[in-house]
């Protein structure tokens, strides 16, 4: 296996993107990295995204992104693994040049979602849940996560203000990011007040419906000096799986997926939960950043919520997490959001993440997880 | 819910049919074809007796396309008395207090009454325990559904 490096990054902003289809966001985030990354010749290009066969009625979506980034006749394919398409896109990209199949690889992650209604959007997210006894009973994506956040609620005693410091830290960072959806901070009162979607998760627990797009180019560190970066090593790559069903699960409130790719990251990497100077965790809701954290070896079981509360989750604390908004402040579109996650871990180990910066940054962590933590993707990169 | 899709899990959404394990005799709902703990094959039929404990619930505010007409519902996890969590909509909770850990039962209801191919979809949703009307003459209902 070559050791694999970033060399390029490009993003388009998080909104929700009336007048651009899928096809133009996408062209924008490809160019962007390429420009990065000094106008390499790609030999492939893995595109991460989940929802375009449902709401875009496109399949056949890398080809259609090839197409009309200029990239023809490039070998293109999608990767879905429901909301961790973008880490999934971007550990396929690893592996291809990891192999030697290629030399240069680009990874995007696209997702449009604002083309449809609520509801339409609703039903289009729960397929990543059991299609025949989660979604076909009516339960939402989001009905998934209030159920454990209810149950960790009941099983640690703990009241649902105990999860405001993770939405409040998110859109903190996110005021720091010119690329993200929701640019201003918010109180706790905010997060109090703000309205119930699935009792106990309101509106500010959850990531919002967007739209975006975001693109790494990788390369084998042998040909670095191609390049006008110096290449962020990705020195840990991994993917998991646990039961398509959380009921299926023999404990619902341990996320096994994100331990198990986290670990196997960890190995690779040669570090452990203290070396880890930012991560980039999953936050679509509140009680995922609290499962991560605990999954992954920062927090013992419970003590996830402990963390927002001492603060150490904060860009000043021992483990910063969503340090440039996360899934929650800088928005979610589903297969592009592990990707904007690697962009903003390459920003930190660049040292451009302007005033969102973790001064001294070496090793960040990303992790995308889909399904109820049914499937996770972790990387570590390292400057 | 498409016809031959519904077709294949009456029996499951019927009858709460799941499968189970001949050679660890670990039971399954939903029904799988092979034992993950064991791998075997020889999975055979088996029903569940459809009471249980509530292990986590939620009001749905947005209810995903296909479910409006029924809005706003709740949703529960089961544990059932032979061990398997179960998903599934909560019924008659209207007034109820509902708490985890409180005895639910399994009852027969429409999931989807207004489906886009005109027939009505039935399947297991549970509802809070209803004693047998011997144990309801003998102590107050509150008092007994707390034991």
């Amino acid at each position: 296996m070559r050791n694999v490096g970033v060399v390029g990054i490009g993003q388009c902003p998080v909104a929700e993107h009336w007048d651009r289809s899928l096809r133009d966001i996408a062209t924008e985030a490809v160019t962007a990295a390429l420009h990065d990354a000094g106008d390499p010749a790609p030999g492939a290009l893995y595109v991460g995204n989940m929802l375009a066969g449902q709401l875009t009625g496109q399949e056949n979506v890398a080809t259609a992104v090839a197409d009309a980034a200029g990239l023809l006749p490039i070998e293109a394919i999608k990767i879905e693994a429901a909301c961790a398409a973008g880490g999934a896109a971007i550990r396929a990209a690893y592996l291809a040049v990891a192999a030697g199949a290629h030399d240069c690889v680009l990874a995007v992650g696209v997702e449009k979602m604002t083309d449809h209604l609520n509801d339409a959007v609703s039903a289009a997210l729960a397929t990543a849940a059991d299609a025949d006894f989660e979604a076909g009973h009516g339960v939402s994506f989001v009905a998934l996560n209030a159920l454990l956040m209810r149950r960790y609620m009941h099983d640690h005693g703990v009241s649902r203000e105990a999860f405001a410091p993770f939405s409040v830290n998110a859109h903190r960072n996110a005021a720091c990011n010119p690329q993200a959806m929701f640019r201003a901070e918010i109180s706790v009162d905010d997060y109090m007040s703000s309205p119930v979607v699935a009792d106990p998760i309101s509106i500010l627990d959850s990531a919002a419906i967007c739209d975006g797009a975001a693109a790494l180019v990788l390369c084998a560190l042998d040909d670095d000096h191609l390049y006008p970066h110096t290449p962020i090593r990705i020195a840990g790559s991994a993917c998991a799986t646990d039961t398509l069903g959380l009921s299926e699960r023999r404990d619902p409130m341990h996320w096994q997926a994100v331990a198990d790719s986290a670990d196997a990251a960890y190995r690779q990497a040669g570090v452990g939960p203290s070396d880890i100077d930012a991560f980039e965790l999953h936050d679509a809701f509140t009680i995922v950043s609290a499962l991560s954290l605990e999954a992954c070896g920062f927090a013992a079981p419970g003590d996830g919520v402990r963390m927002a509360a001492d603060g150490s989750i904060r860009r000043e604390g021992d483990v910063p997490i969503a340090t440039m908004g996360g899934l929650k402040g800088r928005g979610h579109p589903i297969g592009a959001s592990g990707v904007y996650q690697a962009v903003e871990a390459i920003q930190q180990l660049r040292g451009t993440a302007g005033e969102a910066q973790i001064p001294g940054a070496r090793t960040v962590m990303t992790q995308s997880v889909g399904g109820s933590g049914s499937v996770a993707v972790t990387h570590i990169f390292q400057g | 819910m498409q016809l031959p899709r519904y077709h294949r899990l009456r029996h499951s959404f019927y009858r709460l049919e799941g499968t189970r394990c001949a050679a660890c005799e670990r039971s399954f709902f939903p029904p799988r074809t092979l034992c993950p703990d064991c791998r075997s094959t020889d999975l055979a039929a088996h029903r569940f007796g459809g009471s249980g404990t509530l292990y986590s619930y939620s009001h749905m505010n947005q209810a995903p396309r296909g479910f409006a007409s029924i809005a706003p519902y709740t949703v529960g996890m089961v544990r059932l008395d032979e061990g398997p969590l179960i998903m599934a909509q909560l019924t008659d909770v209207e007034g109820v207090e509902l708490h985890i850990g409180m005895a639910v039962e399994m009852v027969t209801r429409k999931l989807q009454e207004s489906s886009e191919h005109g027939y009505i979809v039935y399947g297991y949703k549970f509802r809070p325990l209803i004693l047998p009307p011997t144990a309801a003459r003998s102590s107050p209902p509150d008092a007994a559904v707390a034991t």
